[in-house]
């Protein structure tokens, strides 16, 4: 029995070794109802192992997950008539049409929604009666999204829900996730995308080597970097040799420098004032500039301040 | 329990159905009949090829008449004459050659019997014992020449020409076949596809849903019961209407035998597919189990055939059962009740499968 504000996913904990190799070493974090929680790391971070015990398919090695109120084992034909999935990677039964794949899923739960209402949803009526099979990716990717909300979830579980998708079909997905939210859903996601944590979570949890590294929304995190901006400036190799991180520290309103592959970044709270004062140091410093851009503190600033590494290495 | 409350769009409100266990269940067996028959390469094999393996198969094997057998007589003084009764007899195409000539076209199979005549009236027959047609040519040769030099038959006899369904080779054929498809049928529909969903990490996917997994289980073979009674019907249909093989048991029966056989290979599928992740393994696995069957099970001939000390190991093989079985309700309108042994083995093989193919299985 749930009361009100109980959470609708509570992570304790978590350890799962496959053999010798720590896939999560005590992770833990909780969702609350209707909330949008996002799982962020790089490849083998431990994201769709933590989703999956989640899910129930997989058995943690130690730790407490608590679902929707409920423990696996125990009560696992109530969670899932409650939940919704998207696995990683799933290839639907090619031969069927969407429209008789999204009813086949719509069977097992006892109450759910019109097949035909999700498939407009996620808009594929016009392929309603193709099979499955003749979908492009970003089709595919819908139909199995299709599949997770027929059930009427109370909560859905999406691994990666974008990966390898072209950005259209990425911006499809994300709105139909946000009209799941809006209905008052909670969702947990799991990217290696920035951006779409930026724009789907309400708050992440920054997991690497099978632990959280870091936690809170998107804004929150980006703030603790102590700067909203990041200021890049790269420099001529001409002129007064390279430009080091230590020639930028102490100025006004930047916040933390570090050199990277031939620039150096800055983390800045009010670019108005610590630009002029960047530039200012590099004439009396005898560099040349030869590029400068500012933009908005990412997650991935988060990531890469945090590891040192970046996201996604490629 | 109480529901909790919600708060939803108009766009997140229910269909206002509600579903039991049944209709998923029901959704089940609709999507695996969907699946299968949208499949080219189930229709071929269920379908296309047994007609082809059957009308090429009776065309090879056709019962031929009895067939006119050449044979050689040496050169010689009483060559001719010999040649003469010989050519006169019915069912042999006499020549007369060298001796060196003949025993070569002996050894070379063009011949089925020399015939060298004595200077003394006797005969001497060269023949190679393992060919039964030169068995046959030297019992017609030495009948004609025996009556032309004044041999008379103590008893008179009369001949009667029967010719009936059921003694031929296509009706020993089609039942074969039957047997065969409902071993592939089991082997590929069930155990294959299985590992194919396995791969795909669909059945994965289906476990994330609240589907019932005996329920997924027991629509797959409830598609092969399916599957049979169309599988057999057709089979069994062609043969009548192209052949004229008779079905000579109730319909009851041969379903019944169908059924079972239709269980045991899909309960081996099972078993096959049970734990395999890459295609190679459950393919390999498939081979394993279908090859010995296939040679020694009796499809295209006689499991009798071979030598005794293999007998009861054949016998104890789920299709040699499925096919004594069928062979006895098509053919001779057997009783389910005098084939007890084929039966049980079948049950046996059964019961063993699922229990094993059940506990092993796995979903990931
Ligand atoms: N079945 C398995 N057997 C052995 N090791 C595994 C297994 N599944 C995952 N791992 C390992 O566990 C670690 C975490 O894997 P996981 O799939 O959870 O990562 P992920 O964060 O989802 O990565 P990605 O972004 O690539 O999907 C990896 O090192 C992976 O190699
Ligand atoms: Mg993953």
């Amino acid at each position: 029995m749930r009361e009100g504000n109980a959470p609708s996913v509570v992570v304790r904990d978590l350890h799962k070794t496959y053999g010798n190799v720590e896939a999560v070493r005590g992770l833990s974090f909780e969702v609350a109802p209707g909330e949008c929680f996002g799982l962020l790391g790089p490849n083998g971070a431990g994201k769709t192992t933590t989703i999956e015990i989640l899910e129930g398919l997989l058995a943690p090695t130690g730790g407490e997950v608590v679902v929707l109120g409920r423990r696996w084992g125990r009560d696992d034909q109530a969670i899932r008539e409650r939940m919704g999935v998207c696995l990683q990677q799933t290839v639907l039964s090619e031969k069927l049409l969407v429209d008789e794949t999204v009813e086949l899923f719509r069977s097992f739960y006892r109450r759910g929604r019109a097949a035909e209402a999700v498939i407009r949803e996620v808009e594929l009526t016009e392929k309603a009666r193709a099979r499955v099979g003749t979908l492009s990716g970003g089709q595919k990717q819908r139909l199995a999204v299709a599949c997770a909300l027929v059930g009427d979830p109370e909560l859905i579980f999406l691994d990666e829900p974008t990966t390898g998708l072209d950005p259209q079909s990425r911006r499809q997905v994300w709105d139909i996730v946000n009209a799941f939210k809006a209905g008052g859903q909670t969702v947990l996601l799991t990217t290696h995308y920035m951006d779409e944590a930026e724009r789907l979570c309400d708050r992440v949890a920054i997991v690497d080597h099978g632990r959280v590294i870091a936690e809170g929304s998107p804004m929150h995190l980006m703030t603790s970097l102590g700067g909203e901006h990041v200021v890049e400036i790269a420099v001529r190799e001409d002129g007064a040799g390279p430009l080091t991180a230590s020639a930028m520290e102490g100025l006004p309103g930047v916040r933390a420098a570090h050199a990277e592959a031939g620039r150096v970044v800055l983390t800045v709270t009010e670019p108005h004032v610590a630009v002029p004062a960047v530039l200012e140091r590099l004439r009396a410093g005898g560099w040349a500039l030869s590029g400068l851009s500012t933009r908005h503190a990412s997650l991935e600033d988060v990531f890469v301040s945090l590891t040192g590494r970046h996201l996604r290495d490629e | 329990m109480s529901e909790p409350s919600r708060a939803r769009g108009p766009a997140h409100s229910t269909d206002g159905r509600e579903y039991t266990r049944l209709d998923a269940f029901r959704a089940l067996c609709l999507a695996r009949f969907r699946e299968s028959y949208r499949e080219p390469e189930v229709l071929f094999w269920g379908f296309v090829f047994p007609i082809m393996l059957s009308v090429g198969l009776s065309i090879a094997f056709r019962n031929r008449p009895a067939e006119t057998l050449p044979l050689a007589v040496v050169a010689g003084a009483r060559a001719e004459p010999t040649a003469a009764v010989l050519r006169a007899a019915p069912l042999l195409r006499a020549e007369v050659m060298e001796e060196e000539a003949a025993v070569r076209a002996l050894a070379l199979g063009k011949v089925a019997l020399v015939v060298a005549p004595r200077a003394d009236g006797a005969l001497e027959y060269r023949l190679d014992p393992s060919r039964s047609e030169s068995a046959v040519a030297r019992a017609r040769a030495d009948d004609a020449l025996q009556r032309a030099a004044g041999r008379r038959d103590p008893l008179v006899n009369t001949v009667a020409e029967v010719r009936e369904p059921g003694g031929r080779y296509i009706d020993f054929l089609i039942p074969g076949i039957v047997g065969m498809n409902l071993m592939s049928g089991g082997m590929w529909g069930v155990g294959f596809n299985l590992v194919d969903m396995r791969i795909k990490r669909l059945l994965k996917r289906l476990v994330a849903a609240p589907m019932r997994r005996p329920d997924f289980l027991a629509a797959h073979l409830t598609m092969r019961l399916v599957s049979m009674v169309i599988e057999v019907s057709f089979m069994l249909g062609f043969g009548h209407l192209a052949f004229g093989v008779p079905v000579r048991g109730g319909l009851a029966s041969v379903f019944a035998v169908g059924a079972l056989g239709a269980l045991c290979f899909g309960g081996l599928g099972l078993l096959v597919g049970s734990r395999a992740r890459r295609m190679e393994t459950v393919t390999g696995l498939m081979n394993v189990v279908m090859m010995p069957m296939f040679v020694l099970s009796g499809i295209f001939f006689s499991a009798d055939r071979f030598p005794q000390v293999l007998q009861p190991l054949i016998r104890l093989l789920p299709l040699t059962a499925l096919n004594d079985a069928m062979r006895a309700v098509v053919l001779e309108g057997a009783r389910l009740s005098a084939l007890s042994s084929s039966l049980a083995v079948l049950v046996i093989w059964t019961l063993l499968s699922f229990t094993v193919g059940l506990k092993l299985f796995r979903w990931s």
